[in-house]
């Protein structure tokens, strides 16, 4: 028989190779799932890992892409996890994003054609604010009437998709767009564009604004006093509160946080490589940087790199789908397969296996 | 009523340290409504545990009804007619009654058959109940129905009740009582376990009374009054007070009429609370568990602020303040419960160190934290209060009981408090570490700070304590001084009985 034992400290080894554990066992699992498919298992594997960065042919096209995919992720992953820390939940950065974008996009083109410098910055701040307000909502909710914020936030994000509907059929369609729904194009708005800062890198301002977002949310972490109360009442609210915490303020300060980070990723988003802001623009971020946020172990330099193998396995999926006719849904499964994994290879870090013999009575 | 139906002889159980039943010997007859009395810790759970088959017996021997009795899981016991009813509920609030009640039966009748069965059942002893309704929606009074009528459907000879009526209004106490002493009529023997004196009295034919796991002795509570009950249940071998009420300083803390709702379904409401600390002074507040200590050290500690004239410190209204303002005065607090709420079970000593550190040893510069001086601070108070633990960054939960309690104490202590509030200082902790936290809390009085020590450790409170008060479903009584107090007077004050009395005393 298998007994579980708790450890009484939890171990710092196996919480760094669990990760590791869990992108092998899901390398596996997919595998058994591709093979059962009749796809050849090790081949799939390597379309989605390998060939991204390395196929002489598809390298030059979707390399770039792994930081235009990462970007946002991470940076609405960062967001997520200082209220996932602090047991705050809040499932609707999706809407969030999307507010972010279009709160974003109406001032950038409420500016058409001004070609000023202070255009982008402006439209960074709207963003941001559209984020920020989306995410008040279930905050204050919370807060006043003790509403459970993850459903609040999580039917926001409904609200904030027939919002983007109806923004791109409405308010903020192309007026020369010939009766085409969508926004005017970012890309031939030179001053309310996000272009590619570096060609060929996939480099954009959303992606630098992810990478400041991890050093500031380390730094915040480990030696700021906010820091530590959200882990503190995370891990033992009542603790929190002896120790001076005002739980309503940690609950409005994290969602703040979450809607900032992605409103800005969605303005980031819609004036680069979304270009316009259309009906479809939501594409899920929001949800995928939940996964992120858990992957990288809610800890801003995890985070880096689960949203970096996040993005591959974005990529690759799209890869294997497009050369080896892998239907979506597989994909999706595979990419569940992790965070599952991830998930369950987590008790070996609280607990040890041992193995032990049928107690005689 | 002499029918003996369960004979208990010679029950022993130890656990590591401690004896939980030392030979425990007593005998219920059918029909009886027995008491088992005693305060926390005394064994109590322990024993009815191994009754109901959850704990096996050491040594020792049962028989019900004649036969030997050794139930090796509750099962075998409930099959036996033994019924117990938790102090907490085990109810699904998603499903209803009925299914709640099914899920608990071996071979469940058909949803219509029970349904059917839980409506006569609650009918006949007297305790409404639609079988239909969601758990979710029902009352604590209502959950323990459900709970009563599990049992009851089994037909029990035995049944057991631990501290039923610590979730119930008085009103819902009335109608338990009443479907009691039907079931005794018809013959079930109830073994019931409470410290709520007159609530014995009220209910039970024979009462055992344990202190530290023996049995200490047997009465009929009818013939005894509350005050003998509570020195039954003390014992008469309480320490001469050790402390002279001498020359205190001003008064530093007041409580004016603070009355503070309960945070909690289960919590104890204050009502109008009423005291003065000193400098200098030591005041121990007593009381059985459950009687509002906890929400006393919230408004304290500021964790439950409350108007600002109802606490004064300095003359200075502070009721209002949060934590950490109070701490910035000097007001300190060591809750009882130090694994999620006096520390984070999770963080290390240092992290630890910063919970309550951060203001008055100046931890934190514009919103960083300073950790060498945390891990500074640590370290003293592991040095100074012979904290045994391999170093500042161990968990805290992985600490030994009293080992952490020194730490939760000693960053108090050390933080130089004008006042410090310390809810059961040394409970669970070895004696060793017990007597050199008191006697950190008397260094602390006799530098000239006020200290409130709530137990519910008698001996201790006359050990340490200048004036003893009691609190009582959430009244405290006047301050008395501990030196001169009896035995008798203290049961009386724990009782919450005639306050004139005592002080005529």
């Amino acid at each position: 028989m298998f007994r579980l034992e708790k450890r009484p400290v939890p171990s710092k080894a196996w919480t760094l190779a669990t990760p590791i554990l869990a992108v092998l066992a899901t390398m596996i699992a997919g595998g058994i799932m591709f093979a059962v498919l009749g796809n050849d298992p090790v081949v799939a594997i390597r379309t989605i890992f390998w060939d991204p960065l390395f196929s002489e042919q598809f390298a030059a096209y979707s390399r770039p892409q792994l930081l235009v995919k990462a970007g946002p992720l991470i940076l609405i992953a960062i967001g997520l996890s200082l209220g996932f820390r602090a047991g705050i939940w809040n499932i609707g950065a999706e809407g969030q994003y999307i507010m972010g974008a279009i709160a974003g996009a109406a001032v950038g083109l409420a500016f058409y054609p001004a070609s000023g410098w202070y255009v982008f910055p402006l439209m960074v701040i709207a963003g941001a604010a559209g984020g920020f307000l989306w995410a008040m909502i279930p905050a204050i909710l919370r807060t006043r009437f003790n509403t459970n914020e993850i459903l609040v936030s999580l039917l926001l994000v409904y609200v904030a998709e027939h919002i983007l509907s109806a923004m791109s059929f409405g308010l903020l369609r192309n007026p020369e767009g010939h009766g085409f729904p969508g926004s005017r194009s970012f890309s031939e708005f030179a001053a309310a564009s996000n272009p590619e800062l570096i060609a060929g890198s996939g480099m954009h301002w959303g992606v630098v604004a992810a990478f400041i977002a991890v050093i500031y949310a380390y730094v915040l972490l480990t030696r700021h006093l906010i820091g530590y109360q959200i882990t503190l009442a995370g891990q033992s609210p009542r603790a929190a509160r002896f120790g001076g915490v005002n739980p309503n303020a940690l609950i409005v300060l994290c969602f703040a946080f979450a809607g900032v980070l992605a409103g800005a990723a969605g303005l980031f988003e819609v004036t680069g490589p979304a270009k316009q802001l259309t009906e479809n623009f939501g594409q899920g971020y929001g949800y995928t940087a939940i996964i992120v946020a858990f992957l990288g172990r809610l800890h801003p330099v995890g985070i880096l790199l689960a949203g970096l193998l996040m993005a591959l396995t974005y990529i690759g999926g799209d890869l294997a789908q497009l050369m080896l006719g892998l239907p979506a849904p597989a994909i999706q499964a595979f990419q569940g397969m992790l965070l599952f994994f991830l998930l369950a290879m987590d008790v070996l870090s609280n607990f040890r296996i041992r193995l032990k013999k049928k107690e005689t009575v | 009523m002499t029918d003996r139906l369960l004979t208990i002889d010679g029950l022993t159980k130890a656990y590591p340290g401690v004896i939980a039943n030392d030979k425990v010997s007593f005998g219920i007859d059918a029909g009886e409504v027995h008491a088992l009395l005693g305060e926390n810790g005394a064994g109590k759970s322990t024993l009815v545990k191994m009754i109901y088959g959850l704990v096996r017996p050491d040594a020792g021997a049962m028989t019900l009804m004649g036969d030997a009795f050794a139930p090796p899981e509750p099962r075998i016991a409930r099959a036996a007619g033994v019924a117990m009813v938790f102090q907490h509920f085990s109810l699904f609030e998603a499903l209803t009654v009925a299914e709640n009640i099914s899920l608990g039966m071996e071979n469940p009748p058909k949803h219509r058959e029970l349904s059917d069965r839980i409506t006569k059942v609650s009918h006949d002893y007297g305790l409404p109940l639609d079988p239909e309704r969601l758990v979710g929606d029902l009352s604590a009074g209502e959950r323990q129905r459900v709970e009563i009528i599990r049992c009851l459907l089994q037909d029990p000879k035995l049944l057991i009740m631990d501290e039923p009526t610590s979730v119930l209004t008085p009103q819902e106490v009335e109608v338990l009582f009443h479907t009691l002493r039907q079931l005794s009529s018809e013959g079930t023997a109830i073994l019931y376990i409470s410290h709520k004196l007159e609530e014995i009295r009220d209910i039970c034919d024979s009462a055992t009374i344990l202190r530290h796991g023996v049995v200490v002795d047997t009465c009929n509570p009818r013939e005894k009054s509350a005050r003998e009950l509570a020195e039954m249940m003390v014992g008469s071998a309480l320490h001469e007070p050790l402390r002279d009420a001498g020359a205190l300083g001003e008064v530093v803390l007041e409580v004016n009429a603070l009355s503070v709702p309960s945070a909690t379904q289960f919590g104890t409401s204050l009502k109008s609370v009423n005291m003065a600390v000193r400098a200098g002074e030591i005041l121990g507040i007593g009381g059985v568990a459950g009687n509002g200590q906890d929400e006393l050290l919230a408004a304290l500690s500021g964790e439950a602020p409350s108007t600002p004239e109802t606490v004064r410190f300095d003359d200075a209204p502070v009721g209002h303040l949060g934590p950490n303002a109070r701490r910035e005065l000097g007001i300190l607090a060591a809750p009882e419960e130090r694994l999620g709420h006096a520390a984070a079970p999770d963080m290390s000593l240092t992290e630890n160190a910063l919970l309550t550190g951060a203001i008055r040893k100046n931890l934190v510069k514009k919103g960083f934290v300073n950790w060498t001086a945390t891990r500074t601070f640590a370290k003293q108070v592991i040095k100074e209060f012979d904290v045994r633990t391999p170093g500042a960054s161990t968990a805290a939960r992985a600490l030994s009981g009293g080992n952490l309690q020194k730490f939760v104490i000693g960053r108090e202590v050390l933080q130089n408090p004008r006042v410090l509030v310390v809810n059961q200082p040394t409970w669970g902790v070895d004696a060793s570490a017990a007597a050199q936290i008191r006697q950190s809390l008397m260094d602390l009085a006799a530098g000239g700070a006020a200290v409130i020590v709530i137990s519910q450790d008698l001996d201790e409170l006359m050990e340490v304590s200048d004036n003893f008060c009691a609190l009582n479903e959430g009244h405290l009584t006047r301050p008395h001084p501990a030196k001169g107090l009896t035995v008798e007077d203290i049961g009386l004050m724990l009782g919450g009985m005639d306050e004139e009395e005592t002080a005529d005393v």
